[in-house]
């Protein structure tokens, strides 16, 4: 099924604060720390991001919303998001014992929605990893909605879209 | 395109040898590393024995299709209009490209994009643009897509390039009783596939073929998705020291591992096992539609049937998933997990199912990437110590005969000798 890709127009509403906008720059830098802590695996500090109820979601269908009804390769919410740094952090999983080494770079940043509480902020990322002599590539557009009425911005929503979700997604012992 | 019954290429491994490479307690790990043995593997297995395709629930309606693999072939497995199941070779009849690239979809026929030449679902030639230049050429009956022969049971699609294959049934064999009784975690829905995760490892398709019956690795592989579930869920997969747990040699190939005893035929219950707690909300929902009876056999059916069976040479039915499994070289294989629903069925289960599967299967998962770390981790402890056999010995002392086969503990490798017993009769043209 084929998409029309959005207008500039609507990528870029004149009405949606710039990139410079203090809420703009505060959900970047966000989102640039998330990188960070996510590249080291700095699991906990890596939950401390997040808004209570959030969501993480990586899904296989590249166009669904409707993330409760399809399979999708992570759909956690609080409790599983921890469970799953549990598992990364505990020393029993031979997978993460064996995880690739990153480096990730999320830039083309585009504000698609805002209100007074929160922003809606999508990316694209490209990571790179390395593990046992092989070197592989991980591209995916990435939407974050940020929390920004509390006393420092969190994560409430994070979908990542791999551009071969629907292809083989090799196993992993490291997170998007 | 039949399979070849040629005597194997001078330097290739001869019956005599491969016979050699397989006894009852080990297995030579050439088979895990040689490219001759694997492109011998296409033909004496894949290209002569039942390969799965799909199954019923994904191509349900006239015109449905799904792309599948047998071997290396790439197949499409077609719904035609009179609901006949087809699976065609993905090949143009003229220069040869791919007809369709998509998973899945419906369509009225397949054209080729690169001069138009179009077919329809059962594979007939139906139309070629200017076609003057065929006249006294070519007669459009005369060149179908090639179809594989094609049979199903309890809606699992298997095909042959072999047209001399034997009948699906005698194949499967007791493994009949076994899918049936797979199913019945439909509860009174037909089931069916509601999405896949897939992934590949770099390691030879055996290696996974051997761990859908191996019962022993999983509380050191997986103790992490193990400290991760409830305790009842830990509790339902503590079977390493259960007597009742036992794997079955089911023959040509298949066997079963029963992990859950008690689940094995989901219709029978005797009323003591506690419906597990984490599932309260739902037979709370259920409870205003459902009978009580209902709810309980639903639910009692939310983690699948209480095995795994293993059908030889490429799929497995898992407790409430299908493992499809696809050879691309010696070491790389693409491993499929298909989740299962229940078709017309609670929409809080089925979801409750999907959250299930995403829990321990997929690149994320928290079960798939252990296992798919060990299987990397024997391939690449296979370039070690050629002479060094692999083991599939334990429990060969406390192996019975039973009515149908031989019966061990589910921790024991009867699965896997039954698998290299298949593999070897195979490689040798015994069958």
């Amino acid at each position: 099924m084929s998409v029309e890709p959005p207008t500039a127009e609507a990528l870029v509403a004149p009405e949606l604060p710039h990139l410079a906008d203090p809420r703009t720059a505060a959900a970047v830098e966000l989102v640039w720390r998330e990188a960070h802590l996510l590249d080291r695996k700095q699991y906990h500090a890596w939950d401390r991001l997040w808004a209570p109820d959030g969501r993480y979601v990586i899904p296989i269908d590249p166009e669904t919303e409707d993330f409760e009804s399809t399979l999708n390769m992570v759909y956690d919410d609080d409790r599983m998001r921890r469970m799953r740094i549990e598992r990364l952090t505990s020393g029993h999983s031979i997978s993460v014992a064996a995880a690739a080494r990153t480096v990730r770079t999320l830039s083309r940043f585009v504000v698609q929605h805002h209100d007074d509480a929160t922003l809606t902020l999508s990316s694209a990322q490209v990571l790179v990893g390395h593990r046992r002599e092989q070197t592989f590539v991980l591209g995916a557009d990435v939407t974050h909605r940020v929390r920004l009425d509390g006393p420092e911005p969190l994560i409430q929503e994070k979908v990542i879209r791999l551009v071969n979700s629907e292809d083989a997604v090799n196993a992993s012992g490291f997170l998007l | 395109m039949t399979a070849s019954t040629e005597p194997a290429p001078a330097g290739s491994p001869s019956g005599p040898d491969i016979a050699t490479l397989v006894q009852e307690d080990r297995v030579d790990i050439s088979l895990y590393t040689d490219p001759e043995l694997f492109e011998l593997e296409m033909d004496r297995i894949f290209n002569r024995t039942w390969v799965w395709v799909a199954h019923e629930s994904e191509i349900p309606n006239a015109g449905d299709f799904r792309t599948s693999m047998v071997g290396r072939q790439p197949v499409i497995v077609t719904r035609d209009r009179r609901g006949g199941i087809n699976v065609l070779l993905n090949r143009c009849r003229h220069r040869g490209a791919s007809l369709c690239e998509a998973p899945r979809g419906n369509a009225n026929g397949f054209t080729c994009p690169y001069h138009a030449w179009s077919y329809a679902l059962d594979g007939k030639l139906r139309g070629i643009p200017y076609p003057d230049g065929y006249e006294d050429v070519l007669e459009k009956k005369d060149f179908p897509l090639h179809r594989l022969k094609v049979d199903s049971y309890a809606g699992m699609i298997f095909a042959s390039f072999n047209p001399d294959v034997e009948p699906l049934a005698d194949f499967l064999g007791p493994a009949r009783h076994w899918m049936d009784l797979f199913m019945k975690q439909g509860a009174g829905f037909p089931v069916k596939v509601q999405g896949e995760h897939k992934f590949r490892f770099n390691g030879n398709w055996k290696i996974q073929l051997e761990n859908t019956t191996d019962g022993y690795h999983f509380p050191i592989v997986h103790r992490s998705w193990m400290s991760s579930v409830d305790s009842e869920t830990a509790e339902m997969l503590s079977f390493m020291t259960d007597e009742k747990a036992v794997t079955h040699s089911l023959g040509n190939g298949h066997s079963v591992m029963v992990m859950v005893p008690e689940h094995v035929d989901l219709d029978e219950d005797d009323g003591t096992e506690q419906l597990q707690g984490r599932f309260g909300h739902i037979v709370e929902e259920l409870s205003r539609d459902y009978e009580p009876a209902q709810v309980r056999r639903i639910v009692r059916s939310m983690h699948g049937a209480g095995f795994n069976l293993n059908l030889f040479p490429n799929v497995a039915m898992s407790m409430a998933f299908f493992r499809v499994l696809r050879p691309l070289s010696a070491t790389e294989t693409e491993i499929r997990h298909m989740a299962l629903g229940l078709d017309g069925g609670p929409e809080i289960v089925n979801r409750e199912r999907l959250r299930i599967h995403e829990h321990f299967q997929g690149p994320f998962g928290f079960g798939s990437p252990d296992d798919s770390e060990a299987w990397d981790r024997v391939q690449r402890g296979a370039a070690a110590g050629p002479g060094v056999p692999i083991m599939v010995n334990r429990g060969l002392s406390r192996e019975q005969d039973d009515s149908k086969g031989r019966v061990a503990h589910a921790t024991d490798e009867t699965g896997m000798r039954e698998a290299y017993a298949m593999w070897k009769a195979m490689m040798t043209d015994v069958r």
